[in-house]
């Protein structure tokens, strides 16, 4: 249950807020130094810290959930005991993943 | 609803032979970005910095501008038919779903149109500007 709506949940929020983002940055970057220069203000303050981790996490969660997707689809792992294991597994996985790739990149940053 | 005959009352309310499309692109696009996507981030994990001129300078490859043109692209087809799903699932009001519907549709192809233009503008100016 909770993994279905997780999926759904980080997908809309990647769609609005990461899809928003990736172009903003897009279009920062061809409009010129001072443009760009605003979006990596933005994007390294704390709120844009915040947003971008939120968006990693949201990201990890939706691809190995969607991974999961795919294994469902073939008509594999609807055993109630690995339904459980992978889900749970996907929800961890994805946290570590965020974690592990935002202290390299605050580690190199320091 | 109507109150005619039982197979005037059901006439039209079938599947419309769309959702198996809808579904399997759905799967297509999504394999289309793990690819797309983990390129995109170890590209990104790659780069020396996020300065404009290294930045700038990365876009303008041709190996680089074209998969992010595909990368853009596709992950608004994705997203436009995912939250098309979420839509119709909460709302159910048919004129606001319709409209809710028109948005996507203008968020998606407008979102995938600047993107795009944005990294073909790098490409093509990137080299005449430094």
């Amino acid at each position: 249950m909770a993994i279905s709506i997780f999926h759904r949940i980080t997908g809309s929020g990647l769609a609005t807020v990461g899809a928003l983002g990736l172009v903003w940055w897009l279009w920062a970057a061809a409009s010129g130094k001072a443009a760009y220069e605003t979006f990596i203000a933005c994007a390294t303050s704390p709120i844009g810290y915040l947003v971008l981790i939120g968006l990693t996490w949201a990201f990890f969660q939706h691809l190995f959930s969607g991974l999961r997707h795919f294994v469902l689809d073939i008509g594999a792992g609807y055993e109630l005991r690995t339904n459980k294991s992978w889900s749970i597994l996907v929800f961890a996985l994805a946290i570590a993943a965020t974690g592990i790739l935002w202290l390299v990149i605050l580690a190199g940053k320091i | 609803m109507g109150t005619g005959t039982g197979i005037g009352r059901v006439r039209g309310l079938g599947s419309a032979k769309h959702g198996a499309h809808h579904w399997i692109n759905q799967r297509i696009s999504a394999a289309a970005n793990v690819l797309l996507l983990v390129w995109f981030l170890i590209s990104l994990f790659k780069l020396p910095g996020f300065a404009y001129a290294e930045v700038v300078a990365w876009l303008a490859q041709p190996l680089v501008a074209v998969p992010m043109m595909l990368m853009v692209a596709n992950l608004f087809w994705h997203l436009r038919m995912g939250l098309q799903v979420v839509i119709e699932d909460y709302v159910h009001e048919e004129g606001t779903k319709f409209g809710t519907l028109l948005l996507l549709n203008f968020y998606a192809i407008g979102g995938a149109a600047l993107g795009i233009f944005a990294i073909a503008k790098i490409a093509f100016t990137a080299g005449a500007a430094s």
